[in-house]
């Protein structure tokens, strides 16, 4: 196999997030929730790598701690949208009748809504909080999901290869998991990436709004959107879970592109 | 005269590699000349070239192409004004080569637009004139109709139209009929040698096919991977071909085998009793839409290790008819018996083992193997039901299986990573590694080339004689049951409208149509 660019960096920029997440849950150089409001907004020094917050909070530390909830939170995010909307696409696509069209109805009354807003109001209900955030955001994703998986599987279910399996006497079952969904791996894999993004960017527009996860846990949404005022005082507060983030998706971008690459059986032989 | 087109040491390189090299040959104004050979032989690249239209990655690599005594210089504006009303081209699909977005009159109308003076009302009725000689009827109407309201041949008749009406002197045409049933595929031919003698134009026809050879070209130039082997006059090449090649492209032509002597009378394995299969045609809107027998209350019973072989054109059925007898679309009415139980609407347990007893190989070796599986793996995947045999024995089975259809050492590969034989033959492997009682094989050797097509039904026939497995042979093409079947069965418009032992309806047929498929089809010359 080839040395793939997209596979190094993609690897080495997640590597690094996850790995600074790892350090997070064993050591942090302060406790990232100690308020020090003797310190406040301090720039950095051999002290304070990355300065203080404008409650005395070590930015390194929160960035740190940032890093876990952020990635347990978009990475639980995909995996529910993708649970769902790959069931519901699936089902959809495949059986096709009268589950395709209750499915499809459900999907578009969901698409409907703006994905945030959505959230926003299933936050409302479900109070906010790290798993509540999870739920909200992947049912609000999950019909875009729904939607590219279904579409694939109705172009997927036509091959003959599908008739072949049916031929053979294999159970619909066993041909719609064998034969059907490892080929939605490619647009599935590409919608993931995008997905966790936009969940990262979601995540913190919810904390912006006060319904992401309740302070004073850090994440990297809720650093961003709290940092703002502070923008000309203390622009590294900004600057710095903004490159994490950065940093985090181009990550998942690369390496998403270089998993699809390596899932085509064109380039294995 | 000065030929219309000579090719001069043509040569054509693909990266380092020449594909077509050194190529030598001229067309006299009204000649028609067959460039033949089979896939990667070079031919479609030569023919490119000659309009300037190589694909990316394929450049020409010295020679000079002359078009009525001028040397033409790749992608200059003097082959650009020449392409049209100094060459045309008719291309293979003629399902994508015409614009779908488009109405068929407008793109008719292109080519008189931009290389003549003609007012729009003379160009209206210049399309219509055209159309109405390809054998469009009303065709001042359908000149507003889109593309896919036609069927495949009458698309091709649309796209030779567009491109004669512009009277060019050279036709090129890329494979022209590869795409059709036989019938349509006579008519189309007929229709453009009749429509270049009209007009005096040169014909350059690029085929795999010597039956077309044999019966629409003067001379014949014969392509193995990117030389000439030999050329000639058509007739004389083929009687009495000087180079191997050549004789084995000949030979790869279908010839009738011994029949085999009939055998003692027998239950019938599989049999349909009076069995349709409807489909819904495209209604209105709000109406219900009516439906459509593809099937037409047929009655067939195949005998324990006979081969049928089912024939008709296209929309006659005989696809419909294999899959309903494997129960891969549902019958609306009738019956299907299989070892003298009723099939018609089984399920579970019993479905199940008429399942495993019943096998299908497609036509279309590239849509019919799951790519992302290896083909030891395709071909093991038979053996998980019934369930009870371990990994391991499946796979030394699937690799037994694939050394029987000479594809020994090859089964850790992709499918995408074997040619179109091979594919096929993976297609069968996976068929018969079950040893089923009953295989339909629909349209299992359209897409082969010649020579390729002789052995995947050698090895078809040699595996029935082993096995013994009844067969059902569905093609549209009758050359190529005569070397196999026991029986033949023709359909037209969902029914059977003659059946026999095949000697009896290969040299009497009873009936009109079967006539017209047995002189479309593509036989040995003189056979």
């Amino acid at each position: 196999m080839r040395l793939r660019p997209n596979l190094l960096i993609g690897g080495t920029l997640l590597g690094f997030v996850v790995a600074v997440a790892a350090t997070a849950l064993v050591w942090t150089p302060y406790d990232p929730v100690r308020t020090n409001l003797r310190r406040r907004l301090v720039p950095p020094s051999n002290d304070y790598w990355l300065g203080t917050d404008e409650f005395g909070r070590d930015v390194a530390s929160r960035l740190m701690e940032g890093a876990v909830t952020s990635l347990t939170v978009a990475a639980s995010t995909v995996l529910v949208a993708l649970a769902l909307g790959m069931a519901m696409g699936l089902a959809g696509g495949f059986l096709r009748g009268w589950t395709d069209r209750i499915l499809g109805a459900v999907n578009d009354t969901l698409l409907a809504f703006p994905g945030i807003l959505l959230a926003l109001g299933l936050l409302a209900v479900l109070g906010p909080s790290r798993w509540g955030i999870v739920l909200a955001l992947g049912l609000a994703y999950a019909p875009s999901v729904a939607r590219v998986v279904r579409g694939s599987v109705l172009s997927i279910r036509e091959r003959e290869f599908v008739e072949a399996s049916r031929a053979l006497g294999n159970s619909e079952g066993y041909t719609l998991l064998r034969h059907v969904l490892p080929h939605t791996a490619a647009p599935v894999i590409v919608l993931a990436t995008s997905l966790f993004g936009w969940i990262i960017l979601a995540e913190s527009a919810l904390s912006f709004l006060g319904l992401g996860v309740p302070p004073p846990a850090a994440t990297w949404g809720n650093m961003l959107a709290s940092a703002r005022p502070f923008m000309d005082q203390a622009p590294l507060l900004s600057i710095a879970p903004g490159v994490m983030i950065a940093t985090c998706l181009l990550g998942v971008n690369l390496l998403g592109d270089a998993l699809r690459d390596l899932l085509d059986p064109r380039d294995c032989t | 005269m000065t030929p219309v087109l000579e090719v001069d040491r043509l040569s054509i390189a693909a990266g380092g590699r020449r594909v077509v090299e050194e190529l030598c040959f001229g067309i006299a104004p009204g000649e028609a000349l067959a460039l033949v050979g089979e896939s990667g032989s070079g031919k479609s690249a030569t023919a490119r070239a000659v309009i300037g239209l190589l694909p990316p990655g394929l450049a020409p690599d010295g020679g000079e192409v002359r078009f009525e005594g001028a040397a033409l210089a790749a992608n200059s504006a003097a082959l650009r004004r020449l392409r049209g009303p100094g060459i045309g081209m008719v291309f293979q699909e003629p399902m994508t080569s015409l614009n779908p977005a488009h109405r068929i009159g407008a793109q008719m109308e292109e080519g008189l637009a931009l290389h003549t003076s003609l007012s729009r009302t003379q160009r209206r009725d210049a399309c219509i004139a055209m159309l109405e000689r390809v054998g469009i009827t009303d065709a001042a109407s359908r000149l507003n109709a889109f593309p896919h309201e036609f069927s495949g041949g009458m698309r091709q008749r649309i796209m030779l139209a567009s491109v004669m009406l512009l009277r060019p002197r050279l036709l090129i045409a890329d494979e022209p009929t590869t795409a059709l049933d036989t019938l349509t595929q006579a008519e189309v031919m007929d229709l453009m040698s009749g429509l270049a003698r009209e007009h005096g134009t040169a014909l350059l026809l690029i085929t795999h096919d010597l039956g077309l050879v044999a019966r629409y070209a003067d001379r014949a130039l014969v392509m193995q991977h990117g030389r000439a082997v030999e050329q000639g006059p058509a007739a004389p090449l083929l009687d009495h071909p000087r180079e191997a090649y050549t004789r084995a492209l000949v030979d790869a032509l279908p010839r009738r085998g011994v029949a085999r002597p009939t055998r003692p009378p027998s239950a019938p394995l599989i049999e349909a009793r009076g069995l349709s299969v409807t489909y819904p045609k495209r209604g209105a809107l709000f109406r219900r839409a009516e439906m459509f027998a593809a099937v037409d209350d047929v009655s067939l019973a195949i005998h324990p290790g006979e081969v049928v072989a089912l024939v008709g054109g296209s929309g006659s059925g005989k696809t419909t008819l294999g899959r309903a007898m494997l129960r891969l679309v549902q019958s609306a009415s009738g019956q299907l018996l299989f070892r003298g139980a009723d099939m018609t609407r089984q399920s579970g347990p019993a479905l199940l083992d008429f399942r495993l007893a019943c096998q299908i190989v497609f036509q279309d070796p590239y849509s019919s193997l799951d790519p992302r599986m290896r083909v030891r793996d395709i071909v093991a995947e038979p053996l998980r039901l019934p369930a009870g045999m371990a990994m391991a024995e499946r796979h030394r089975r699937a690799d037994a299986m694939l050394d029987e259809v000479g594809l020994g050492g090859l089964g850790a590969r992709f499918p995408h990573a074997l040619s179109g034989g091979q594919r096929q033959r993976v297609a069968i492997a996976r068929a018969l590694v079950r040893d089923p009682a009953f295989v339909v094989a629909d349209e299992a050797v359209s897409a082969l080339d010649a020579t390729v097509r002789k052995q995947v039904l050698a090895l078809l026939r040699d595996q029935q004689r082993r096995r013994g497995f009844a067969c059902l042979f569905v093609t549209h093409d009758l050359g190529v049951v005569e070397e196999i079947a026991d029986r033949i069965v023709v359909m037209q418009g969902g029914r059977i409208v003659e059946s026999g032992p095949r000697d009896a309806v290969l040299d009497t047929p009873a009936q009109e149509y079967t006539r017209a498929l047995l002189a479309a089809a593509l036989r040995r010359p003189g056979a």
